[in-house]
């Protein structure tokens, strides 16, 4: 396991799993968003999982941050899930117009995990 | 319409718009707003909070609870004296962006609450005043 800032990131198995349980300022949603390629380039994790579930707010510049660090991981090669957005979190983004283009989500980590396995077992032919 | 309380932030690096949307989290969740209201006025104090530090450096948030007859809310004021904003249709309508964002601030800010009011002119400022009723239960 490695703590990039405040944002731990476990390894499983080639899946790297991000769980943001911070209040995620700007500066960190940067910071989080480098550490987290770096990582994928040192590792060559072939999936990452990232877990909101604890963010309670996610606002515009938050949540574009997360979409292009799926958009940036994926064109590295490293399918992306982004997982456990929050109902409230989930109707404010679409109220304000927002889309989280060219990233997969998933329920909750373990539908995220799965969904990570099957991009991987699909790439491979399987 | 009553003001019932007033507190004034100043707006002057990212701490401060943490602790801005804190403020309006913590007075939407003690007037108690549904969670939903909840997500949306401290989102939008998030938004045009983060406006001042990013477009203008330094302003200020006026936080208050109002009552108008049998409704409550919240009422915020986003101030500053920084460049004002020209193409201020543009803005409204969503997905126009001077600074590095996604150009959804105002206008998402906008669709998630009940009353929005902009002011601003080129090399004065900007004030931005949002209001968010409680919903009748």
């Amino acid at each position: 396991m490695s703590v990039h800032g405040s944002i731990p990131v476990l390894q499983i198995g080639s899946t790297l799993l991000a769980s943001i349980q911070v209040e995620l300022r700007d500066t960190i949603a940067d910071a989080f968003q480098e550490d987290i390629l770096d990582t994928i380039a040192k590792t060559g994790a072939t999936g990452l999982v990232i877990d909101i579930t604890g963010l309670d707010m996610v606002d515009s510049y938050v949540a574009r941050v997360l979409a292009n660090t799926g958009r940036m991981a994926t064109l590295m090669g490293t399918d992306t899930v982004v997982v456990g957005m929050r109902p409230v979190v989930a109707a404010t983004l679409v109220r304000m117009g927002f889309r989280m283009e060219g990233v997969k989500t998933a329920l909750n980590v373990d539908a995220g995990l799965a969904l990570v396995s099957d991009l991987l077992a699909r790439r491979h032919g399987g | 319409m009553d003001i019932r309380s007033s507190e004034k932030l100043v707006v002057a690096s990212e701490d401060d718009v943490v602790l801005a949307r804190r403020k309006v989290r913590l007075l939407a969740e003690t007037l108690g707003f549904d969670q939903f209201a909840i997500a949306a006025i401290t989102t939008t104090a998030s938004e045009l909070s983060r406006n001042i530090w990013v477009h203008a450096a330094k302003g200020s948030v006026l936080v208050e609870h109002i009552v108008n007859g049998s409704r409550t809310g919240i009422r915020a004021e986003f101030r500053d004296q920084g460049p004002g904003v020209a193409e201020i249709d543009r803005v409204l309508a969503g997905g126009y962006s001077t600074a590095n964002s996604l150009g959804l601030g105002v206008s998402g800010s906008r669709r998630l609450v009940d009353e929005f009011r902009i002011e601003t002119t080129v090399g004065q400022g900007t004030v931005v005043t949002v209001v968010k009723w409680k919903r009748a239960t």
